[in-house]
């Protein structure tokens, strides 16, 4: 066993007992509502608590597995994303073949360069070949009526859900000196400060917030934003041994990568609202689709690889 | 998969069998049902993989009564979409009615509408038909079957919501007035397997089952498809403006 697996058996069991504190946490919350009433704070709390569990659960099994664990994982995850979102996207028969392509070739192959390892292929696939020939594929059926709309919802599709996830996974590849062979620590510490930070930002958003950030779009509050930063820096700082970054550092890229998924949530919830749907799908049951899950990690992951590739990478 | 119709005003002619077609299935073996069973999981399995097919139960709930399902039609995939959506012991009691000529045509078509769906079998074309269609529409009714059926009695290929009804769902509704009749909106289906493409995307479809209506006292054939197709086309998402 490497270092990296005993880290993440201990990562595992470490998030087992801080849900069983959160879950007992929630239990005491709701024993403080009287009988027969529940509150919608604590109740979505739960729910997001509860959805957490299965999903340490599968994220440890993937983690555990290794590179190709990971990668298969995140390319179920992508084709979920990419289905919810191509299912309100805007498009016309003529985009038919231009959006099979994208379920069906762009996206095994976009996984298949991360899985290889070939950062110079998998940073620019999507943004440069599937962005200029999608359109060409599009244009041979010659509808150019809203060509334009068409065209670039398709591709916002893919850098969405397909681009960006792939991120994830792209972490394990990162050549980064003294750290080898503990990528998928990476991982584990981007998704955590990231979610933590969101956890805390609905919780303190609706007891404290005041300000908000997108008012008529979104509930989401200055204060609750703050606090939900200052989390997940903090927690970025106390699990900085699983990172290449010094305690500082760490802290650093965890506000940061916390920030982006943030408004990373808010950009996506303006494409919800203007689509007129509440959630992408209801895939995870009282918790909406696997977009509206993983809105922040989706904003978070390039911005987090890209600049750990900058700073840290040989 | 599937061509349906409801085209059921027009009395029998009496004319033979249209050739071509293979006669209407017997009771089968055990062994016949089983590959049936079988293979409707399998469609059901199918169904939601590709496009998470998911049913909004908006004005009914999901309990065995008896009931006639009429639904807009745009792709051959809508039958077994309902039927995918449908809980098991639902299904068990749902038959679709369908159209004999797309049906009979070859063994393993008439081994899926006869054996997996079930469907009541009915001829479209006036002078192929040796039964009347309304009789064995009521008949399987009366043996106490929910239906499936498709009122447009054609796939809808124009940019309307939806076809003029044919008779058929009056005909139903004022012989039963005890069957409730639920319209059902199938969303998205035609952007997942629009006419002429090969490769089904793999989108979300959403089936949407609407409050029951039931033909008034009274009440006109015209204006009661008017306000059936009305009913129907209310469960339509909506769509941004163009």
């Amino acid at each position: 066993m490497t270092g990296a697996t005993n880290q993440i058996i201990l990562l595992t069991l470490a998030s087992f007992g801080l849900l069983v504190a959160l879950t007992l946490f929630g239990e005491y919350l709701r024993s403080r509502v009287p009988p027969g009433k529940s509150d919608p704070v604590v109740e979505t709390y739960m729910t997001r608590i509860y959805s957490w569990w299965t999903m340490v659960i599968f994220f440890a099994l993937a983690l555990l597995t290794g590179l190709f664990g990971v990668v298969l994982l995140f390319t179920f995850s992508a084709f979920a994303a990419l289905r919810e979102f191509y299912t309100f996207s805007y498009k016309s028969q003529a985009d038919h073949l231009a959006l099979a392509l994208a379920f069906f070739l762009i996206l095994p192959l976009q996984f298949a360069f991360v899985w290889s390892g070939w950062a110079e292929l998998f940073t620019v696939f999507i943004p440069v070949y599937a962005f200029l020939m999608l359109p060409m594929v599009s244009v041979l059926r010659g509808d150019p009526n809203r060509f334009l709309n068409r065209v670039s919802e398709t591709q916002w599709g893919l850098m969405i859900c397909v681009y960006c996830i792939s991120h994830v996974p792209a972490l394990m590849t990162l050549d980064l000196p003294g750290f080898e062979g503990r990528g998928v620590l990476l991982i584990a510490f981007l998704v955590m400060v990231v979610q933590i930070g969101d956890l805390l930002d609905i919780y303190f958003g609706r007891r404290i917030g005041r300000t908000r950030i997108a008012p008529g779009l979104s509930p989401k509050t200055w204060e609750g934003l703050v606090c939900g930063v200052v989390a997940a820096a903090v927690t970025g700082a106390m699990l900085y041994w699983m990172t290449p970054f010094s305690p500082l550092a760490a802290m650093a890229m965890a506000a940061v990568a916390s920030v982006t998924g943030m408004f990373g949530n808010l950009v996506l919830t303006a494409i919800k609202r203007d689509k007129g749907v509440r959630d992408w799908s209801h895939l995870i049951p009282g918790q909406g689709g696997l977009l509206d899950q993983l809105d922040s990690v989706i904003f978070a992951a390039p911005i987090f690889y890209h600049l750990t590739h900058l700073i840290w990478a040989k | 998969m599937t061509e349906t119709t409801t085209d059921a005003e027009t009395a029998a002619s009496g004319a033979a069998h249209a050739p071509g077609l293979l006669p209407h299935p017997k009771p089968s073996s055990a062994m016949r049902r089983l590959a049936a069973e079988i293979a409707g999981q399998a469609i059901t399995v199918f169904a939601r993989a590709i496009t998470a097919v998911q049913a909004d139960w908006r004005g009914i709930e999901p309990v065995a009564r008896q009931r006639v399902y009429f639904a807009n039609h745009t792709s051959n995939a809508d039958m077994p979409m309902i039927w995918s959506v449908l809980p098991p012991e639902l299904r068990r009691q749902t038959r679709p009615v369908a159209a004999a000529d797309y049906w009979l045509r070859t063994p393993l078509r008439a081994f899926a509408g006869g054996e997996v769906f079930r469907a009541v079998l009915i001829e479209r074309r006036p002078e192929a038909r040796t039964q009347d269609p309304m009789a064995l529409i009521l008949d399987a009714i009366d043996k106490g079957s929910s239906l499936i059926i498709f009122p447009e009695g054609n796939r809808n290929m124009t940019k309307d919501p939806l076809l003029p009804f044919k008779a058929g769902l009056y005909n139903i509704g004022s012989k039963r007035p005890h069957v409730d009749l639920v319209p059902t909106w199938i969303a998205n289906l035609n952007s997942i397997m629009p006419k002429g493409e090969v490769i089904p995307l793999p989108l979300i479809c959403t089936v949407i089952f609407g409050a029951p209506i039931h033909v008034a006292d009274g009440e006109s054939k015209d204006t009661f498809l008017t306000r059936a197709a009305a009913s129907l086309a209310a469960l339509a998402p909506e769509r941004r403006a163009e």
